[in-house]
C-alpha cells in the first residue's frame, strides 16, 4: 500500500481512518452472526423486532460511517431520514387498512379468470 | 461575489447585439446535444404543447361520441381506449411535465442569476427521458392502445389483452424524467442562490418548484414500483394484485394512488407559482402574504401524502382508513385557499393590468377556486359515496388540472414568452383567446357537475336520453375551448415571426430573470446580480426611449 | 448519478474565470461537492422508496399469511444468504476505502479496492445464481409457474399433483364455467361464480400448515415476494457494478485525486445503498421464525 501522503489531502470532505473503517466492518460482520444466531432463540412476536432491531444498527453504521452521514452536512442525513419515514407512513396506513378490512375478505371466494 | 446592480441597459452592450442563446450554436444537433436550460426549456415547450395536441385530440372524439345517447361515431371498446389515452397522455405525457419542465427549466436559473442548473447533462437525460417515454405511449396507441383508464386498475389491468405493457413502461421511464428534473431542482436552488437571496428573497415561482421537486423525488418512485409489479404480474401471474391468484385489487389502489394524489399536486404547485408572479406583477403590487404563501407550498407538499384513500372510499378500503382519509384531505385545502386569499388581496388596490397573463391568471382562480371548493364535497366521505366515478369527479378534477395548470402554463407562456423568444405577442390575440378559452372551459366542464350529481358515471359511452342536452352543450363547448387553444397558439407563433422584438423588462417585473436580455445571453449572467425583493417595483423604472422597464440602482444599494 | 469535473466546452467565453476542475456554472469546489452530494443522496431517496414498495408488499402479505412466509421461507439457504451478507459488507467496506484512498491520491490502493468491490459483486450474482438456480430445479417459482418437487411429505405430493394441473389455469375447475367470457371476442360476459372448491391455481388448503411437509395455501406469494424483491436488488446490483467497473478504469488511468474523487465518493454511496436494501432483506426473507 502507497504511504499517505499528507500533502494529498482533498480541499473538501472528510477523509475516514482506515481504523475506523476496519472496526465498523468488524462491528457489522459481528452483529451479522448475531442476526442469524437469533433465530436459534425463540422470542415469539419480538421476533421480527430483534431482528429488525439488529438490521436498525447495521444500516446505521453504514450510513453513518461508510456513507460519511456522521460528517457530513446534515441536510443530507435529513433527506434519508424523511425517505424513511414516508416509506413508514406507507407501510403504516396500508398495513391499517389491509388489517381492518380482512374480516370483510370472503376466503376461497376469488372466482378464477381464464387468461 | 457579487457587484453593484447591473440594470437591464447595461447588461446588454456585455454582449454581442445578436448573440443570445438561440443564436449560439446552429443546426439541430446543437440544439438536440445542448446542455444550455433554456434549450432543453424550449425542447420541452414543443414536446409537451404536442402531447397536449394529441390528448386534445383524443378529448374531442370522446365528446364527440358523447354528443348522442347512442353510439355516435365509435364503439364501446374504442371507446375505453379513447377515454384511457385522453387521460394517460394529458397526465404522462403534458401535466406532469408541464410547467417544471417546460417553464421552469427556463426560468429557474435565471431567477437565481445562475448560469444553469445544478446538473445540465442530467437535465438533458430528463428530456431524452420524456421522449422515450413519449415513443412507448405511442408504441402502445399503435399496438391496440389500453382500455383501462388511466389508472390501470386491477384485475383488469391484468387480464385485458389491449397493450397495456407499453403503456405502462412508457409511463415508468416518464417518472425517471419527472424524478430528475426534482432532483435537479432541489440541489439548484439549494445550492446555486446569488449571495444575499436568502430562502425568503426568492420569487414564489421558487418556492413553489421547490415544493414540486421535493413530490417528485418522493412520491414518482412509488408509482414505478407500482407499475413494475403491474407488469410482472401481468406477465407472469406473480399474484400481488389479482384476486385469483391470492392477491389484494385494493393493494394495487393503495400503491397506485400514493403517488397519484400527490401527482395532482406535482401538476398544481407550479401553476401556483406561476400565479404568484403573474398576480403581483400585472398588479404591480407587492405580493400579499409572502411567507404565507411560501410556507403553504410546502404545507400543500407534506399534506398531499398523506390524503391518498380519498380516492378508494368505494374501493374496499375500511371505513376506518375511509374516514381518516376524509378528515385528512380537509386539511389538505386550507393551504391552498390561503394562496388564493393572498392573489385576491395582492390584487386589491392594485394597478391592475387587464394583459394576456392577467387574464388567464384571473381566470385560474376562478376555476380553480370552483375545482378546489368542489373538491371538498368529494372529500366528505358520505357524498362521495354518491358521487364517486361520476361526472362530478370528472368535471372537479378538470376545473382544477385545466382550471389550474393549463391555465396557469398559457399565461406563463404568454408571460415569459417576450424573455423566451424576444418577441412580443399581439395583446389582441392573446385577449381573445383568453376569453375563449374561459367561455368554451366553463361550457364545457360546468354542466358535467350538473351530470355528476344527477348520476351520469364516467367513462360511459352510453347514458340515459335525458342527460342528452346537458352533453351536447358539454361538447359545444369542448370545440369553443379547442378554438381558443388554436387562438392561442397563433398569438404565440405569429410573435415569433411577425412579432415586434421585446425589451429585456416589457412587464416591469423586479425578478432576476427581467435582468438579461430578451432573449438571454447563452450564458444568462457573467456576474450573478446581487439579490434584491422580487415584488418591489419600485427597483424598476419605466422608460419611455426604450419602451421598456429597466432596474434603476437606489441610492446605497 | 456524479457529474464529471470537467471544464465545458465554452469555458472560454464567459467574463469570470473559476477554479480549476470546478464546471463552469458553479463558482467554488466546496459548492460544486457539495451540490454533487445533495444530488446523489437525494437519487438515493428514490431508491428507498422504490424498495420501500416491495417492503410495504412484504409486510401486508408477511401480516395476513404469516404461514405462508413461515412454510416457504424454509426452502432458503440461510448459509448461502448469510455469506452473501458478508460478502456486501465486505464490499461495502472497500467501497468506503477506496473513496479514502481517492481522496489521498492513492492510486494504486484505489484499484485494488474498486477491484475487490467488484469481486465482491461477483461473488454475490455467482451465490444468488446457485440460489436462483435451485429454485427453479425444485419448480419454487412465483405465481402459475409454482410447481414444487423434491423431499416433501405425503400432504405436499398430493397438493403438486393439483398444483400440475392448477398450473395450467386456463384449464376449467369443477364448477366453473367452461371459459370466461373474453369481451374481446365477442362472447356474452358472464357473472363467474366462484369455484366450489377454491380457486384454480393454487395449492389446496391442508389442515395445520406449519408442518415441514404441509403447504398452505398461496405459497407462491412468497416465491413471487422472494424474486422480485431478490431480483430488483439484483439488478441494482449489476448496476452498481457497471459503476463501479467504469470507476476503474478511470481509476487505472490516474483520473482521481484529491481535487476529483467525487465520483467515487457518489458512486460509492449507490454501492452502499445496495447493501443497505440487503441488511434489511436477509432477515426478512432468510431468517423468519
Amino acid at each position: 500500500m502507497e504511504t499517505t501522503n499528507h500533502e494529498a489531502h482533498p480541499e473538501v470532505g472528510h477523509v475516514t481512518p482506515v481504523d475506523l473503517l476496519l472496526k465498523v466492518w468488524g462491528a457489522l460482520v459481528v452483529l451479522t452472526v448475531v442476526t442469524v444466531a437469533v433465530t436459534w432463540v425463540d422470542l415469539g412476536p419480538f421476533n421480527l423486532f430483534a431482528a429488525m432491531g439488529i438490521a436498525t444498527v447495521k444500516a446505521l453504521l453504514v450510513a453513518l460511517f461508510f456513507m460519511h452521514l456522521r460528517w457530513d452536512r446534515p441536510v443530507n442525513g435529513v433527506i434519508f431520514l424523511t425517505a424513511i419515514l414516508f416509506v413508514a407512513i406507507f407501510i403504516g396506513a396500508v398495513l391499517l387498512d389491509t388489517t381492518v378490512y380482512q374480516p370483510d375478505l370472503i376466503p376461497d371466494h376469488a372466482p378464477a379468470v381464464n387468461r | 461575489m457579487s457587484t453593484a446592480t447591473p440594470s437591464a441597459v447595461e447588461q446588454a452592450p456585455g454582449h454581442a447585439p445578436d448573440e443570445n442563446y438561440i443564436k449560439h450554436g446552429k443546426g439541430l444537433m446543437s440544439w438536440l446535444v445542448t446542455l444550455d436550460h433554456k434549450r432543453i426549456g424550449v425542447l420541452y415547450i414543443i414536446s409537451i404543447l404536442t402531447s397536449f395536441m394529441l390528448g386534445g385530440v383524443f378529448a374531442l372524439l370522446v365528446r364527440t361520441e358523447l354528443l348522442t345517447a347512442r353510439q355516435t361515431i365509435v364503439d364501446a371498446d374504442t371507446y375505453n381506449q379513447l377515454v384511457t389515452l385522453h387521460g394517460a397522455v394529458m397526465i404522462f405525457l403534458f401535466v406532469i411535465p408541464g410547467i417544471p419542465a417546460a417553464i421552469g427549466n427556463f426560468v429557474l436559473p435565471l431567477m437565481l442569476g445562475a448560469k444553469d442548473v445544478a446538473f445540465p447533462r442530467l437535465n438533458l437525460m430528463s428530456w431524452y427521458l420524456y421522449v422515450i417515454g413519449a415513443v412507448f405511449a405511442l408504441v402502445s396507441i399503435a399496438a391496440g392502445a389500453v382500455d383501462t383508464g388511466w389508472t390501470f386498475y386491477t384485475p383488469y389491468s391484468t387480464e385485458t389483452s389491449t397493450a397495456v405493457i407499453p403503456m405502462t413502461l412508457g409511463a415508468f421511464i416518464l417518472g425517471f424524467s419527472s424524478i430528475l428534473t426534482g432532483l435537479n431542482f432541489i440541489v439548484t436552488i439549494n445550492k446555486l442562490r446569488p449571495g444575499g437571496m436568502t430562502w425568503f428573497k426568492m420569487p414564489l415561482m421558487l418556492w413553489a418548484l421547490y415544493a414540486t421537486a421535493i413530490i417528485q423525488v418522493l412520491a414518482t418512485p412509488v408509482l414505478g414500483i407500482t407499475l413494475l409489479l403491474l407488469i410482472i404480474e401481468r406477465a407472469v401471474g406473480i399474484g400481488i394484485f389479482d384476486p385469483a391468484l391470492g392477491g389484494d385489487p385494493v393493494l394495487y389502489q393503495h400503491f397506485f394512488w400514493f403517488y397519484s394524489h400527490p401527482a395532482v399536486y406535482i401538476m398544481i404547485l407550479p401553476a401556483m407559482g406561476v400565479i404568484s408572479e403573474l398576480i403581483s406583477v400585472h398588479s404591480r403590487k407587492h405580493i400579499f402574504g409572502y411567507h404565507f404563501i411560501a410556507f403553504s407550498s410546502i404545507a400543500i407538499a407534506f399534506l398531499s401524502f398523506l390524503v391518498w384513500g380519498h380516492h378508494m372510499y368505494t374501493s374496499g378500503q375500511s371505513a376506518l382508513a375511509s374516514t381518516l382519509f376524509s378528515i385528512l384531505t380537509f386539511s389538505v385545502a386550507i393551504p391552498s385557499a390561503v394562496k388564493v386569499f393572498n392573489w385576491l388581496a395582492t390584487m386589491y388596490k392594485g394597478n391592475i393590468q387587464l394583459n394576456t397573463p392577467m387574464l388567464y391568471a384571473l381566470g385560474f382562480i376562478f376555476m380553480f377556486g370552483i375545482g378546489g371548493l368542489t373538491g371538498l364535497f368529494l372529500g366528505s366521505l358520505a357524498v362521495d359515496v354518491h358521487l364517486h366515478d361520476t361526472y362530478f369527479v370528472v368535471s372537479h378534477f378538470h376545473y382544477t388540472m385545466f382550471g389550474g395548470p393549463v391555465m396557469a402554463l398559457v399565461g406563463a407562456l404568454f408571460h415569459w414568452w417576450p424573455k423566451i423568444t424576444g418577441k412580443m405577442y399581439s395583446e389582441f390575440w392573446g385577449r381573445m383567446s383568453a376569453f375563449v378559452v374561459f367561455v368554451g372551459f366553463n361550457l364545457t366542464f360546468f354542466p358535467q357537475f350538473l351530470l355528476g350529481v344527477n348520476g351520469m358515471p364516467r367513462r360511459y359511452f352510453n347514458y340515459p336520453e335525458q342527460w342528452t342536452t346537458l352533453n351536447v352543450m358539454s361538447s359545444i363547448g369542448s370545440y369553443v375551448l379547442a378554438v381558443g387553444f388554436v387562438l392561442a397558439l397563433i398569438a404565440l407563433l405569429q410573435a415569433i415571426f411577425r412579432g415586434p422584438p421585446a425589451p429585456a423588462n416589457p412587464w416591469g417585473a423586479a425578478s432576476m430573470e427581467w435582468l438579461c436580455s430578451s432573449p438571454p445571453p447563452h450564458n444568462n449572467f457573467d456576474e450573478p446580480p446581487r439579490a434584491g425583493d422580487p415584488y418591489d417595483f419600485s427597483q424598476v423604472r419605466y422608460d419611455e426611449a426604450t419602451q421598456s422597464y429597466s432596474f434603476v440602482d437606489e441610492k446605497g444599494e | 448519478m456524479s457529474e464529471e469535473v470537467t471544464k465545458t466546452p465554452d469555458a472560454g467565453e464567459h467574463g469570470h474565470d473559476h477554479p480549476e476542475g470546478v464546471a463552469h456554472h458553479f463558482d467554488t469546489a466546496t459548492q460544486q461537492y457539495e451540490a454533487g452530494k445533495l444530488g446523489i443522496w437525494l437519487f438515493l431517496v428514490t431508491e428507498i422508496l422504490l424498495f420501500g414498495g416491495l417492503f410495504c408488499w412484504y409486510a401486508i402479505y408477511r401480516a395476513h399469511h404469516p404461514e405462508v412466509f413461515i412454510y416457504a421461507h424454509q426452502y432458503l439457504d440461510k448459509t448461502l444468504g448469510g455469506i452473501n451478507t458478508l460478502v456486501l459488507i465486505l464490499s461495502s467496506l472497500t467501497m468506503a476505502w477506496g473513496v479514502r484512498a481517492a481522496q489521498l491520491g492513492e492510486k494504486k490502493n484505489l484499484v485494488v479496492m474498486l477491484t475487490i468491490t467488484l469481486l465482491c459483486g461477483f461473488g454475490f450474482l455467482g451465490i444468488k445464481y446457485v440460489e436462483y438456480k435451485a429454485k427453479w430445479e425444485h419448480g419454487l417459482l412465483p405465481g402459475t409457474a409454482y410447481s414444487p418437487h423434491e423431499e416433501e411429505a405425503e400432504g405436499a405430493k398430493e397438493a403438486k399433483g393439483a398444483d400440475a394441473g392448477g398450473a395450467k389455469v386456463a384449464e376449467p375447475a369443477a364448477g366453473l364455467p367452461a371459459k370466461a367470457a373474453d369481451p374481446k371476442k365477442g362472447t356474452e360476459a358472464t357473472v363467474i361464480a366462484p369455484s366450489a372448491d377454491g380457486p384454480a391455481g393454487l395449492a389446496p388448503k391442508t389442515e395445520g400448515g406449519t408442518g415441514h411437509g404441509e403447504s398452505p395455501k398461496n405459497v407462491h406469494l412468497f416465491w413471487g415476494i422472494y424474486f422480485v424483491m431478490t431480483g430488483l436488488h439484483g439488478v441494482h446490483v449489476i448496476a452498481g457494478m457497471g459503476i463501479i467497473f467504469w470507476l476503474l478504469l478511470r481509476a487505472r488511468k490516474g483520473d482521481f485525486g484529491p481535487k476529483n474523487f467525487a465520483a467515487v465518493d457518489n458512486g460509492g454511496l449507490y454501492w452502499h445503498l445496495v447493501d443497505l436494501v440487503w441488511i434489511f432483506l436477509f432477515p426478512l426473507l432468510y431468517l423468519i421464525h
